[in-house]
């Protein structure tokens, strides 16, 4: 009845796109809500999902993406790639200006790039192919590659790289300049005030470079702690955007069925975060690669999408989620089987050792999964125990390798060499970090198809690659791949072309307007 | 009277220095630290990453230096740099303290004024049928958890009837000024403060009913009664002054708590107070944060029993200050 229901205002978001044809409508408020609230909204030193959402209004990267991640013109108006793949000309969007009227040039880009270096962890990985970097004019930047790198034109989104103001940082402490709680950027909304523990408030970019937008106004971020009252404030009619995440599961149906409301699952293509659950590949029962498969065999994935996430998202075939590139179905399948799983717990010999199950304290949803696969797992003849904590303790578990199963989900960016390899590769196992190999797994042909596959020209040769990998590692299981996670955005319907990028409302608000 | 209140000082800061020691590395037992925790959120954690962070809170330091460099802030009364918000810890409480102040005094004066009200009354009218409701629905709101209460209320007023704002200080962007901002502060602290309140009101109703009826059986009230006094006389002079004191001792040390007592109220109406403060810190491992929380709390705590002292010699004077 419910999957009804959603289907249908799933379809309503749909047809909501459709009504792009439609003029859109200057002026009005949005109240958004932001939980948690964000440590400070310097998007180059701190990457957290709350400061993305608040500070993609406020910074830009040189690209957007669009939902089948095919680049799209950001700060940059153009790029060219040279036939050996390994310069990349990018062509700076004339006119634009910062948001206290300095010019935006190339020289705030090749600044950009040395600042991420120092505090951008991501970005940091994901500049070690580079080079070197050069502005040859005030609106053009070039980099030069030292070996082609395949995922290099996906990694200039906002959040991955966004373009810091050399003109307010250049020469500071970074960690306490002043306007790490009042950012400068070029994007289409300016910051204008925070209440801490109350509110943020945005306001329209007059100056901003692309002509006529943003529609709106003003943007409030409203700061509610509680997840019941997070829901209430937009039953109430006091919010109108509820990010992906911002309320439980359970009570998705509710805010669905009521008037004016629009549910879209669009806007996670990027990051399409796959839930999973860790395994420590090191020492007892979950060494045996037997007794991994019996687990995959033994959840009842089908139950935790339906039930749990109340019919969103999607099983996970393996390390890949079906939206990035390089991805196939054509692994072994594991389909919901606990005899078979009874039976390879046989064969590896497992005799009833504790193993310890650490769900993540993320709220209710993930409490209720974690009670779910406990109870799969103990029908399949696993002797497990709860483990209990909060976020901290959980990451300082898993990071120790101080676990034997936990629960966790992880963004994929858009390509395997960014947000696949790390997970098992052998020099990605490190202890005290977290998102890299933490289950130990290490398998020497698994570590050379991915170093090939980043490489690797043409996307021909590159698929070739990534495709074999997924096989390799769906038949050794180093990690039990639960489901492809969808979180719904909630919003009024007058709130249209909210979502237009696969970023979603990270990408700011800048085509959203209200239809009055 | 000086020398006391002088040694009651000197004595509460020997404590606040112990609670600090004790929290310091109370806090530092919970696995985990801010380093890991933003590491976390920002989904990436090289090790330069980890160790630029670990660097940033100072906890690259030996355990010792980071309490003596800690002790030595207080004691100047610079309570650290909260990393994780990008701002002093003196900064952040006291941006917070006004909204909780009012959340929580508001709560207190009403439910102090009401619980003793009802507990007077219980107890003039001792086994009546007014006696039996306010009884009941004293132990009702006593024995029912907070954040029920919250809930219930969010469902009743504001889902149901939209009489009373969810969350929140204010309305957020309506800008009101003078009487209207009044108004609407006023309205959005209806809840959390009956929420907060009808708790303290209980405590305060049974507390005042069972001293009342305590001391009216005692030979003091007899005599008054035989000299002729009026009974409303007695009550008031003879009965409620001393049977006061437990009250008052009861609300010493609520009073103490006010400031970090309101966690899950406030969490529940997003109202900006300490209690949020503290709890979102615990949750990030924000150890400057938490502790400055902690130090704030306690040294409240401590001043509010020096009053609570005071008031007491006020209320029965033939209680005398001994050092």
């Amino acid at each position: 009845m419910f999957k009804r229901a959603l289907f249908g205002v799933f379809l309503g978001g749909f047809l909501g796109a459709a009504a792009l044809a439609q003029e859109p409508k200057m002026g009005g408020i949005v109240n958004a809500v932001i939980q948690p609230e964000p440590p400070g909204l310097n998007l180059a030193m701190i990457q957290n999902g709350p400061t993305q959402m608040v500070s993609g209004n406020i910074f830009e990267g040189l690209l957007r993406y669009s939902p089948k991640l095919e680049p799209l013109p950001g700060l940059a108006a153009s790029w060219t790639v040279s036939e050996d793949a390994r310069t990349y000309t990018f062509k700076l969007k004339p006119g634009v200006t910062w948001h206290d009227g300095k010019p935006f040039t190339s020289a705030d880009v090749l600044f950009t790039i040395g600042m991420l270096k120092e505090t951008h962890s991501r970005a940091r990985n994901n500049l070690t192919q580079v080079e070197k970097a050069e502005a040859p004019d005030d609106l053009t930047v070039v980099f030069t590659l030292k070996q082609p790198f395949g995922p290099f034109l996906g990694i200039f989104e906002v959040g991955s790289m966004p373009i810091m103001p050399k003109h307010i940082y250049d020469g500071t402490d970074y960690k306490t300049n002043p306007y790490n709680n009042a950012p400068i950027g070029t994007g289409p909304f300016m910051f204008k005030e925070w209440q801490k523990g109350s509110f943020i408030h945005l306001i329209k970019n007059p100056n901003y470079h692309e002509k006529g937008k943003p529609y709106l106004d003003e943007i409030y971020w409203q700061i509610i702690p509680d997840a019941a009252a997070r829901s209430v404030a937009y039953e109430t009619g006091k919010v109108d955007v509820l990010p992906g995440g911002s309320v439980e599961n359970f009570d998705v149906p509710r805010l669905s069925k009521l008037k004016d409301t629009c549910v879209t699952g669009a806007g996670w293509e990027f990051f399409s975060p796959l839930a999973w659950l860790w395994l420590n590949n090191r020492s007892g029962p979950l060494a045996n690669k037997k007794v991994r498969q019996a687990i995959m065999y033994a959840v009842d994935r089908n139950f935790a999408k339906d039930v749990i996430w109340n019919g969103l998202g999607k099983v996970a075939t393996g390390p890949s989620v079906s939206t990035i590139k390089f991805y196939t179905d054509d692994v072994p399948k594991y389909d919901y089987d606990p005899a078979k799983a009874k039976a390879l717990l046989k064969e590896a010999g497992y005799n009833g050792e504790k193993i310890r199950l650490m769900p993540l304290p993320y709220g209710e949803t993930w409490q209720r999964w974690g009670e779910a696969v406990k109870q799969n797992l103990m029908d399949a003849g696993l002797n497990i125990e709860t483990i209990a904590t909060d976020v901290p303790g959980s990451n300082q578990k898993i990071g120790d390798w101080d676990y034997d199963i936990a629960f966790t989900f992880l963004y994929q960016y858009g390509d395997p060499a960014l947000g696949v390899g790390r997970n098992y590769i052998t020099s990605q196992i490190i202890k005290g970090q977290l998102f890299n190999n933490v289950e130990g797994y290490s398998n020497p042909e698994i570590d050379k198809l991915f170093a090939e596959g980043a490489v690797a020209t043409p996307d021909s040769k590159r698929k070739e690659i990534y495709e074999k990998a997924q096989k390799i590692l769906v038949e050794d299981v180093p990690v039990a791949w639960m489901l492809e996670l969808q979180f719904p955005t909630i919003t009024r319907c007058k709130v249209k072309d909210l979502i237009t990028t696969a970023i979603g409302v990270n990408d700011g608000f800048r085509d959203a307007w209200i239809d009055k | 009277m000086l020398s006391f209140i002088a040694q009651r000082i000197v004595k509460g800061v020997i404590v606040l220095l112990a609670i600090i020691v004790l929290n310091f590395f109370l806090i530092r037992l919970a696995p985990g630290d801010p380093a890991i925790v933003m590491a976390g959120e920002a989904g990436a954690s090289d090790k330069v990453f980890v160790a630029q962070l670990r660097e940033k809170f100072g906890l690259d330091k030996p355990l010792p230096e980071q309490l003596f460099v800690y002790v030595k802030g207080v004691l100047t009364f610079d309570l650290g740099f909260s990393f994780r918000q990008q701002a002093p810890v003196s900064k952040l409480i006291l941006d917070r303290l006004p909204a909780t102040l009012l959340l929580t005094l508001t709560a207190f004066v009403i439910s102090l004024v009401l619980g003793i009200l009802f507990g007077v009354l219980a107890a003039r009218f001792a086994g009546t049928f007014l006696d039996t409701a306010i009884t009941v629905a004293a132990l009702v709101f006593y024995a029912t958890p907070l954040f029920w209460i919250a809930l219930m209320a969010i469902l009743v007023f504001s889902v149901w009837f939209d009489w009373l704002p969810s969350f929140g200080y204010e309305t957020v962007g309506a800008n009101y000024t003078g009487l209207a901002h009044v108004l609407d502060v006023g309205a959005h602290l209806v809840m959390p403060a009956a929420t907060i309140g009808l708790f303290f009101m209980a405590t305060y109703t049974r507390m005042t009913r069972a001293s009342m009826l305590e001391v009216q059986r005692l030979d003091f009230v007899k005599t008054a009664r035989a000299k002729g006094l009026r009974d409303g006389v007695i009550q008031r002079r003879h009965v409620l002054r001393n049977a006061l004191l437990p009250v008052v001792t009861l609300a010493g040390v609520h009073s103490g708590t006010l400031i970090g007592g309101a966690v899950l109220t406030e969490t529940v109406f997003a109202w900006p107070g300490i209690g949020r403060l503290m709890y979102e810190a615990l949750l990030q491992r924000d150890y400057n944060l938490l502790l400055g929380v902690f130090v704030v709390c306690s040294a409240m705590v401590l001043i509010f029993n020096l009053i609570t002292d005071l008031v007491y010699r006020l209320v029965d004077p033939r209680i005398e200050f001994a050092a």
